[in-house]
């Protein structure tokens, strides 16, 4: 092999961030301010962010090996996910210090964890899929469970980490099968594959598993029981990024599996998916709307959400667009409401989240802090002229062109049960008076993160075009792995 | 851009938006400015919309001042407005009724002293929905029209839940949950006439002038029309989804009950006619006796309902839902008299429910209360009140030379032509309407003035000042109702000509 094939460039992002995320553990041995470390790390978020915006806007689409790709569909991903990394980075800064997470590693861990969301979005064999799926994973199980004082912390990582072992172990069993069906772990051989023996019961059942695998990793139902609890032990900061990153990438693994190798058997997967997302949308919004603690609340929404994206799957090829606007919103307003969520949280007391009660008269006492809640509230339940909107327009209108109307049907009229329960802590911040005095955490990381938050969710609905642009016709080089 | 070069349409939607946005970088605690920064947007709105009036060519049947930039091309998705002597009057009628609506709020609005001082919010989101309604009836994107249509319920919302009164929380939530299911399988509808004409054409559109001359294939037309339909029948409101009509009435603060009743009910009259008759005449003609049947419910119902409350808020509140229903049987039969009787008591309904419940706010101010009984012989202490009421209320119940009127007899003329058996519920609905109406006039003001009553004191030039361009345009417009028809005339024949094509009703 010769050196130079080796194309290092085209895994840069994912590289930039590996390399954070080691200088952060070397310089968590001899640093110990936690500031310090924790803007080393967004620095490493930044720069590779960057990369995946220039590689953006640069041409070519060079392959590693042909195991990850460097396209625009990969690119998007990685832009998604170093965002999010960025923004959950900035709203840690003051949390971190507050509530005494070992700065070394969680910061390390974060972008760990980042590192391997963006090599799923790449990845383009079955090796890496899976490799990169168990970094993520792994960073993301001790994560869950860094607050090692608290028991639901605890018990979040434990969940976690059983249960994605199981969906990890029905990857690899739906990996073998495939390998077995068509004699290839490269996703473009198995997809060259495919179409000789559309009905081989191996690679049917290959194709199931690993659906399954990844409904476990999305969080759709009726594979989603351990996402209120992890979601709501872990650290709030943890939660905004994990809802956030590994959804994005495991809808990345998902869409380029199911689209790009398995088109021929769309109408094999085309019914699991849709059948998935109604019952995650539906289930999602209605235990939502039962829920008092607001943490807790956001981690259903989380899987609604799933539940509106899987739509865009079940679209197809032409949902896939849809899909990747939609992650890019959802990243925004969602992270922006934890941020929000963050800056009422006090230490020990907290441990679970953010009671409903505690968001009362926020308005009064912090408006643009309550200002920027509102616009996430009503940007999660898909108002107009906001970020959610456009991503639910784009999606549902995947599902119309695929002949799925009654998916659209179903996901607009979930958005109205889940306005009811956004509107709620809307009502709470602006209707009703003060309650209980605490005086939110004021701290710049968090409102420069909870800002840029707000502002990208009304901009990306004000002039969603350049995102539009940007993830149009991705699956066109996709096709050429 | 367009024709003429200067986009008089966009600044007439997104001056009040400026204005909104001035008011939230201005000094809060300087609430004498900001209202009159509000008043000043909304006065120059007002100058505009007058100043788009005069500039129509009221010759021309089709789209004027059309504007049209690109917005998502990906998705066929455009920036475009234009008017038409259908949309034409209901400018005025919105600016009018907002410059109104800042001079009636010039007291502090709201139930407790928080609301009552955060002015700054209030002109806000007022401003905020002035944006909202004037871009629903401007634009001819249905994905823009989407966004307008929903953007307004965010205002809505905190006008109702801060403003209002004591079960605001509840009214609001229930206008918010009700409005937005409604419209949520318009969106659907909306989609899927987007990939109608990307499977006739090869590209998504949704400008309103390409999907008209779509063929759509039996029963899409049907199907298409339900979905829009709900959202309309929810905004007007249509029995039965009138139910949050007396809650977000009552609770919300007289000058947003203003603005609901006389803006925000005609968007969906306007969505009837713009998006249901002229994208889905089929349609329309196929559910036409179902929406006549649910409208002649509505009629009888709510004129009963309005018999027996006991709060004159409501008794206003319902009459409006019979005056509205009664316009939507005029779209039903869709013929010459009965569109001309829609557009004319679409802006007349504006101005007499505004006066009526500019009347009842007042009302509320001077007794704290507005249950019927408690008030009794007003006439003698406020004289002024006595006929500022007397002539709006003249106005509802349709005495001849007053606006409710020409549109109400133009609507029964059309109806009769059509199916008399319209015409005779539809009498029979302004016989009610003239009990209630006057019964509760004679229960307010006649009779002897006894306790709080007896010192009850009479308008002042603020109360003046904003009843008086109503009761004047009442008069005006009953006199001279060529004001309206006449520049609409061309519009009208365009939309009968249309009806006519798919064999209306008998």
């Amino acid at each position: 092999m010769n050196i130079a094939d080796v194309q290092v460039v085209s895994i840069l992002p994912q590289m930039i961030m590996l390399a954070a995320a080691l200088a952060v553990f070397l310089a968590d041995l001899v640093w110990k301010d936690r500031k310090g470390i924790g803007l080393l790390a967004l620095a490493g978020a930044l720069a590779a962010f960057a990369a995946a915006a220039g590689m953006l806007a640069g041409s070519g689409a060079p392959t590693f090996q042909h195991m990850a790709a460097a396209d625009r569909f990969a690119l998007v991903i990685s832009l998604v996910v170093s965002a999010a990394a960025v923004l959950a980075l900035l709203i840690s800064l003051d949390y971190v210090v507050r509530v005494e997470l070992p700065a070394g590693e969680y910061y390390g861990l974060l972008l760990l964890a980042a590192s391997g969301m963006m090599f799923l979005g790449a990845a383009t064999h079955l090796m890496t899929l899976f490799l990169s799926l168990e970094i993520l994973s792994i960073a993301l199980y001790a994560l869950a469970g860094i607050r090692t004082t608290d028991l639901r912390s605890g018990e979040a990582a434990m969940k976690y980490f059983l249960l994605g072992a199981f969906a990890s172990a029905f990857l690899l069993y739906g990996m073998a099968l495939l390998y077995g069906a068509t004699g290839s772990t490269y996703l473009a051989g198995i997809a060259a594959a495919v179409p000789q023996k559309p009905a081989d019961p191996m690679l049917i059942g290959g194709l199931a598993l690993l659906l399954v695998g990844f409904a476990f990793k999305v969080a759709a139902v009726p594979f989603h029981m351990w996402t209120p609890d992890v979601y709501q032990g872990a650290p709030s900061s943890v939660t905004a990024f994990m809802s956030v990153g590994a959804k994005a990438a495991g809808f990345a693994a998902l869409v380029r599996v199911l689209v790009t190798v398995f088109p021929a058997l769309y109408a094999w997967w085309v019914w699991p998916v849709g059948i998935l997302a109604v019952l995650t949308m539906t289930w999602g919004n209605l235990a939502a709307l039962a829920q008092g603690n607001v943490k807790r609340m956001l981690a259903y929404s989380s899987i609604a959400h799933a539940g509106y994206i899987l739509v865009g799957v079940a679209a197809g090829e032409a949902g896939v667009s849809g899909v990747l606007f939609y992650l890019m919103a959802y990243a925004l307003m969602n992270i922006g409401a934890f941020a929000v969520l963050i800056a009422l949280e006090r230490a020990e007391a907290d441990a679970a989240g953010v009671e409903l009660a505690r968001m009362s008269g926020l308005f009064h006492r912090r408006p643009w802090l309550a200002a920027a809640m509102t616009v996430f509230m009503f940007s999660l339940a898909g108002v107009p002229p906001l970020a959610g909107f456009f991503g639910k327009l784009y999606v549902f209108s995947a599902a119309v062109r695929s002949g799925l109307m009654v998916l659209a049907i179903i996901g607009v009229i979930n958005s109205v049960i889940s306005a009811y329960y956004y509107l709620r802590v809307v009502a709470r911040m602006a209707l009703a008076g003060p309650a209980e005095e605490v005086e939110p955490a004021r701290c710049l990381g968090l409102s420069i993160g909870t800002g840029i938050a707000a502002l990208g969710t009304v901009l990306l609905g004000l002039y969603p075009t350049w995102l539009f642009n940007l993830v149009q016709g991705t699956l066109a080089v996709l096709f050429g792995g | 851009m367009n024709s003429a070069g200067f986009p008089l349409l966009s600044l007439i939607v997104f001056l009040p938006l400026a204005g909104a946005l001035l008011v939230l970088v201005w000094d809060k605690r300087a609430h004498a400015s900001i209202r009159g920064i509000s008043l000043g947007v909304t006065l120059a709105v007002l100058a505009l919309t007058l100043a788009a009036v005069a500039l129509f060519r009221p010759a021309e049947a089709g789209m004027q001042w059309e504007e049209h930039l690109p917005w998502i091309p990906t998705l066929g998705i455009s920036y475009r407005l234009g008017v038409d002597g259908f949309s034409l009057f209901l400018l005025p009628l919105t600016a009018l009724l907002f410059v109104i609506a800042v001079l009636a709020s010039w007291k502090p609005v709201g139930s407790d002293e928080a609301s009552r001082s955060a002015v700054q919010g209030y002109f806000f989101w007022l401003l905020l929905l002035e944006t909202g309604v004037l871009g629903v009836f401007l634009a001819l994107d249905l994905v823009l029209f989407y966004v307008f249509w929903e953007a307004m319920l965010i205002p809505m919302y905190f006008l109702i839940g801060r403003w209002g009164g004591e079960r605001r929380a509840y009214a609001t939530v229930k206008f918010f949950i009700y409005t937005m299911a409604g419209s949520a399988l318009m969106l659907v509808a909306i989609l899927a006439l987007g990939y109608f004409a990307y499977q006739s054409t090869g590209a998504w559109t949704f400008d309103w002038q390409t999907l008209r001359g779509l063929n759509l294939p039996w029963p899409a037309p049907l199907w298409l029309f339900a979905m829009f339909g709900l959202a309309f029948a929810v905004k007007v409101p249509v029995f039965p989804f009138h139910t949050w009509l007396p809650d977000a009435y009552g609770e919300a603060p007289t000058p947003v009950t203003v603005l609901l009743a006389g803006v925000l009910s005609k968007m969906g009259i306007y969505g009837f006619v713009r998006f249901g008759l002229q994208l889905f005449p089929e349609g329309l003609r196929t559910a036409a006796p179902w929406l006549a049947v649910l409208a002649i419910i509505g009629i009888l119902y709510a004129s009963l309902s309005a018999l027996m409350q006991k709060d004159v808020k409501r008794v206003v509140a319902y009459s409006s839902v019979a005056h509205l229903s009664l316009v939507v049987l005029g779209v039903v039969v869709a013929n010459a008299q009965s569109l001309a009787g829609v557009v004319m008591q679409m802006v007349s309904h504006g101005i007499y429910v505004a006066a009526l419940f500019l009347i009842v706010g007042m009302l509320e101010e001077r007794r704290g209360t507005r249950l019927i009984a408690e008030f009794g012989g007003l006439w003698k202490p406020a004289p002024l009140l006595g006929v500022c009421f007397l002539i709006a209320m003249l106005g509802a119940v349709g005495l001849p030379g007053l606006n409710g009127f020409v549109g109400e007899f133009l609507l029964l003329v059309g109806l009769f032509q059509s199916v008399r058996a319209y015409a005779v519920l539809g009498a029979l609905g302004m016989i009610l309407g003239a009990w209630y109406m006057l019964w509760t006039f004679q229960r307010i003001m006649q009779g002897p003035a006894e306790g709080r009553n007896a010192d009850v004191p009479d308008m002042r030039g603020a109360d003046l000042l904003v009843m008086v361009p109503l009761l004047v345009l009442i008069i005006i417009l009953g006199v001279f109702p060529n004001l309206i028809l006449g520049p609409a005339g061309a519009t009208i024949d365009a939309l009968v000509g249309q009806a006519a094509a798919v064999a209306w009703l008998p």
